[in-house]
């Protein structure tokens, strides 16, 4: 690509999967060793109340581990179906100089279909959030 | 035409030396594994150190924002007050809740950090100066960081916390909305730089920057991104995962000294690496500003180390964000989806094929004046 940057590069010969596994190690090892540190200079105090879930003053009711409002559930599957489209859609952008007029109308079928996705779901108020 | 200053204050000058001296004394292999260290413990440095500037440089806007003074007790204006933060969340203890899943709990901060950490590894900060640089790097970018919500819902869910379920469950809505948006905002400009490499589209801008070669469509875009950036990091006027009036304190409510720093970080970090790429997309990344036919201008200005330019406009690009952080109010969770799913998505799927006409009738920037761009 860039020949005069790519030879005063200091990666240039570390393939992308182990420049990858480099950084996400240094995201762990900054988690352990933060918490290491933390582990043994913090203090230590056991009470029960302590370990108690934070409430305003009462003590919690139930637990929290329940079903949940639905909006969200239908706000996931939208995304989900725009989320995927995005993944058709990179690799097209890439070459849309390539591809000319041609690929335009092509990929313009799927962006409406996909668009009277969103309009179908507008109709039937999955978008207004009560 | 581009002339060949020797450019003494760039950073590759440094490693490449180094790689040089280490390899004439060490077999291949050693090489690699002392660089891979290298690379880690300098990751780890900047990383620290730019929260640790960030939170700083916060809470000293935010104060003259609303005329106050801010930190200015700890060091010669306060500067070393964000270090003894540090210092202090260090010495806190980390308490067990009771009734709370422990694995998941433990095991939430590691996706947060490994998400921003990843992110931030595809960051050019400088020529040369970037770990990953991947031919997808854009998709990259939205793929891994996309990661970090599944700490803040395991947060959430683990805690066994009302507070902590109801933020947890808002953030993945919101977040997992606005990802579209900056997902599509940034294939506005995949389409018209050709490329998702950053240092190819970074190169790309040396005479006009996307946010201009693309007009109305790049505009367009840059103000989506922007937005739904400020969306993603749980910031500016779209807090409500941590609404303190209502919530306490969110999905982190429960966590506690350190892992609640953890957090902390990874939201100042999101912070940087949003605008560090709208920098990188939007407005060159570490070109400096050159002018086709100012020879003398030109080597001026890339006399300035590219770092200098990228950190320079990564800075515009925080402050915006905390300027509309402390300018509007909060939105409400139903606005802030309408905001998304009925004017941004929409907005954005129009603005792509904008932006692929623009693109194929040569209506761009480069295209119309050539002689200028």
């Amino acid at each position: 690509m860039q020949p005069i940057l790519k030879q005063t590069n200091i990666f240039i010969y570390m393939s992308s999967l182990s420049l990858f596994l480099t950084v996400f190690l240094t995201g762990i090892s900054l988690v352990v060793a933060g918490l290491g540190i933390a582990i043994l200079l913090a203090p230590k105090s056991f009470n029960l109340q302590k370990g108690e879930p934070y409430e305003c003053g009462i003590p919690t009711h139930g637990t929290s581990w329940m079903q949940f409002k639905a909006g969200y559930y239908l706000y996931a599957i939208l995304y989900l179906m725009f989320d995927v489209e995005t993944i058709f859609l990179f690799p097209w952008a890439t070459i849309v100089r390539d591809l000319g007029y041609t690929g335009l109308y092509s990929i313009l079928f799927f962006i409406v279909i996909l668009g009277l996705g969103l309009a179908y779901a507008w109709k039937k108020n999955v978008l207004k959030w009560n | 035409m581009i002339l060949n200053y020797s450019q003494p204050l760039e950073v590759t000058n440094l490693t490449s030396w180094l790689d040089a001296a280490l390899r004439s004394s060490l077999p291949e292999f050693w090489v690699l594994l002392i660089e891979f260290v290298l690379v880690g413990v300098a990751f780890l440095a900047a990383y620290a150190v730019i929260a640790l500037i960030l939170i700083y440089a916060e809470r000293k806007i935010t104060a003259f924002f609303q005329a106050r003074f801010g930190p200015n007790r700890v060091g010669k204006w306060g500067l070393l007050q964000s270090v003894a933060d540090m210092v202090k969340i260090l010495l806190k203890e980390i308490v067990k809740i009771n009734r709370s899943d422990r694995f998941l709990f433990f095991a939430a901060p590691f996706f947060m950090i490994v998400a921003s950490m990843a992110t931030f590894g595809a960051i050019a900060f400088g020529k040369g100066l970037h770990a990953i640089d991947f031919n997808i790097g854009v998709l990259y970018v939205t793929a891994v960081s996309s990661l970090g919500i599944i700490g803040v819902l395991l947060a959430g869910w683990s805690s066994n916390n009302k507070y902590s379920m109801i933020g947890a469950m808002r953030s993945g809505a919101q977040f997992v909305s606005y990802e579209l948006s900056a997902g599509f905002a940034l294939m506005t400009i995949v389409v018209l730089a050709g490329t998702m490499q950053f240092s190819t589209m970074i190169e790309g801008q040396r005479y006009c920057w996307n946010l201009f070669n693309g007009h109305i469509s790049s505009l367009i875009a840059f103000i989506i991104y922007l937005i739904s950036g400020h969306a993603e990091t749980n910031r500016g006027p779209f807090d409500l995962p941590e609404a303190e009036s209502e919530l306490t304190a969110g999905y982190h409510t429960e966590y506690s000294g350190l892992q609640f720093g953890f957090y902390y970080l990874a939201e100042y970090l999101n912070m940087f690496i949003i605008a560090s790429i709208a920098t990188a997309v939007f407005l060159g990344g570490y070109m400096p500003i050159q002018v086709k036919g100012w020879v003398a201008f030109n080597g001026i200005m890339e006399y300035i180390p590219s770092y200098i330019w990228f950190f320079g406009k990564t800075a515009v690009l925080i402050f915006l964000s905390l300027w509309v952080r402390w300018s509007f109010p909060r939105l409400r969770i139903d606005q802030l989806l309408n905001l998304e799913w009925k004017y941004l998505l929409p907005i954005n799927l129009v603005n792509i094929v904008l932006m692929v006409i623009l693109v194929l009738s040569g209506l761009t920037l480069t295209d119309l004046l050539p002689g200028w761009f």
